[in-house]
């Protein structure tokens, strides 16, 4: 099969171009089925974006779901974790909620997952793989990173409630620092801490001098090895992205994840259009004892971005009226197609489509009736 | 070339004050004071560009990325709660979110309570923490008059002065927050120019420091 990257929109282009990356690193596709019992989003429902979920019952009763992400299903039927490590990849149809429009919308989602014993190389392969994608879709790209148990090392620190820490959490995830100031101080904070949690709200920029000034906050031993883990990776992958940066207010359920995260952005496209991380809390939950890191992109979000397509709808578009013959009309516009053209055929001429050439077909054959390149 | 910054500003007072103070460091955009019907206002050389929105859209220009930045009071970013940055309390515009009525309007828990107010999501909130059952009724404007004249038990709404309140003989009967106006920011633009909005803040935060001292003295 010969396709032009013209023929492809945007969106498709970037699956063609992901799933060659994913390819080249021998990660396996993976092909799902539609539906999934209900339970399981059920259980695992701030795992998900959006809450709400498709549901129907099948002839036996039982509770199905439309999937809303792929995710969860890929966990669920993961191997143990001593045979070989698992590296897969889908590009999947998803229904989701978007939260601005208030209905379900179908939406393609591409992934990548490793599943098994995750080590330093497989989570700087698996970022690599982020910062290549990202790289694919747009030259202006940027992958923030953080890890996890940075702010949950500091959290440990802090006699608070679920709930409390999850007001606070969501505060340093809007970059919120008056805010979470003031929590910390109604929560009864001493006054070092409440500073060292409202710093993580702007510690973010380059690796080395993030994990630099991050230091100054190391309260314990998580927090000290989340800096190490990134201090490595940073050793690994310095050479070889410009995208990366640190951001150790960028944070994630930590009921799930629970190590390294990160999030992508590519100018131009408002929202976060790659989403990943470390998700061993997420496998324990599921009974699994492997650990997991992956992460999904939201080629929904290519619409977003200019709409613009070079050059016309078509290369040809050829008029024929009651005299042409079926025959020798086919027979033109497959003489037209074989050189690559994209030729339509039609009665009336279009006010709609752009087109290079108008042809007509008539007695003596085709004729020219404008040129437009 | 330096990229563009675009920023929402709320139509009315607090917009036009928080011009002034963007003005004030180095933001100016001098077609903007022109009194004109334009909605968009650009200034190459200090690379912003300005439009007015209507307060409550403010939010949802950010959130879609089509502003950068932008303006907008506390009670808004709680009612709609926008997926963005909240990057700076600017600390003006300052008022409250209160619950008013007639002196004796909670009294009696015995029965559903009707709130009349413009922030549905803000006022049930408030009142699921309280485990209160309650009925909503959602108005757009003039909200004072739903308790004077039987439409609701109470009202849920910003009070600056509480001049109106008391003309109407309404009373603040809890207070559910302050409010004062806050800086947004894209997620995505905060990314891209992430150089331009941190000066910006910490223009904004040194101005912020300077006037308070200027208070005390």
């Amino acid at each position: 099969m010969n396709i032009k990257s013209s023929e492809l929109c945007r969106e498709e282009r970037a699956i063609f171009e992901l799933r060659g990356i994913y390819e080249q690193y021998g990660y396996e596709k993976y092909k799902i089925s539609k539906f999934e019992e209900y339970a399981l989003y059920l259980e695992n429902k701030s795992f998900l974006p959006s809450p709400e979920v498709i549901t129907f019952t099948d002839k036996n009763g039982r509770l199905l779901a439309l999937k809303p992400d792929v995710t969860l299903s890929i966990a669920k039927n993961a191997r143990s974790a001593s045979e070989e490590p698992e590296k897969l990849y889908y590009n999947e149809n998803v229904f989701r909620m978007p939260r601005a429009s208030g209905e379900f919308r179908e939406i393609m989602q591409l992934g990548l997952e490793y599943i098994g014993e995750v080590d330093l190389y497989a989570e700087c392969e698996v970022l690599s793989l982020a910062a290549k994608s990202l790289e694919a879709l747009s030259e202006t790209c940027v992958l923030v990173v953080s890890h996890m148990g940075f702010v949950a090392g500091l959290l440990d620190e802090c006699r608070l409630t679920g709930l409390q820490k999850e007001k606070i959490l969501s505060c340093i995830g809007s970059k919120n620092s008056h805010e979470t100031e003031r929590l910390c101080h109604s929560f009864g904070l001493e006054q070092e801490l409440c500073e060292a949690i409202s710093a993580v709200c702007s510690l973010h920029g380059s690796f080395e001098e993030t994990i630099e000034k991050a230091r100054l906050y190391i309260k314990n031993e998580k927090m000290e090895d989340s800096l190490l883990l990134l201090r490595d990776i940073w050793q690994v992958l310095k050479g070889e992205f410009n995208c990366l940066i640190l951001d150790f207010s960028v944070i994630n359920d930590l009921s799930y994840y629970n190590g390294l995260i990160f999030q992508g952005f590519i100018d131009g496209v408002p929202a976060t259009v790659l989403s990943g991380g470390r998700y061993d809390e997420l496998m324990r939950r599921l009974g699994k004892d492997s650990q997991a890191i992956g992460f999904a992109v939201y080629t929904d979000q290519l619409e977003n971005m200019e709409r613009q397509r070079g050059g016309y709808d078509l290369d040809v578009l050829l008029l024929y009226d009651d005299k042409a013959e079926a025959e020798k009309l086919s027979a033109a516009v497959r003489m037209l197609t074989a050189n690559g053209q994209r030729v339509r055929a039609q009665r009336v001429k279009s006010d709609r489509l752009s087109y290079k050439q108008l042809l007509r077909l008539g007695e003596g054959g085709l004729e020219i009736l404008e040129t437009n390149a | 070339m330096k990229q563009m910054l675009s920023i929402a500003l709320p139509k009315g007072r607090l917009g036009e004050s928080v011009y002034k103070i963007f003005e004030n460091i180095g933001l100016a955009c001098p077609e903007i004071l022109e009194n004109s019907r334009k909605l968009i206002f650009e200034n190459e050389e200090n690379a912003v560009r300005y439009f007015w929105a209507k307060p409550s859209d403010v939010a949802i220009y950010v959130e879609h990325g089509v502003a950068d930045i932008g303006i907008v009071g506390l009670d808004i970013l709680l009612e709609q709660k926008p997926d963005v940055f909240e990057l700076l309390d600017l600390e003006l515009g300052k008022c409250r979110i209160a619950v008013a009525g007639k002196k004796d309007a909670l009294k009696g828990a015995d029965r559903k309570l009707r709130v009349a107010t413009k922030y549905p999501a803000i006022a049930s909130s408030y009142y699921a923490e309280k485990s209160r059952e309650i009925e909503i009724i959602k108005l757009n404007g003039s909200i004072e008059l739903a308790p004077i004249i039987g439409l609701s038990d109470v009202i849920v709404d910003i009070v600056e002065t509480g001049k109106t309140l008391k003309e109407n003989k309404l009373f603040v009967l809890e207070e559910i927050c302050d409010i004062s106006a806050r800086l947004i920011a894209n997620r995505s633009s905060f990314r891209f120019k992430t150089e331009a909005i941190e000066n910006l803040c910490e223009n904004l935060r040194t101005r912020n420091s300077g006037v308070e001292k200027e208070k005390i003295q």
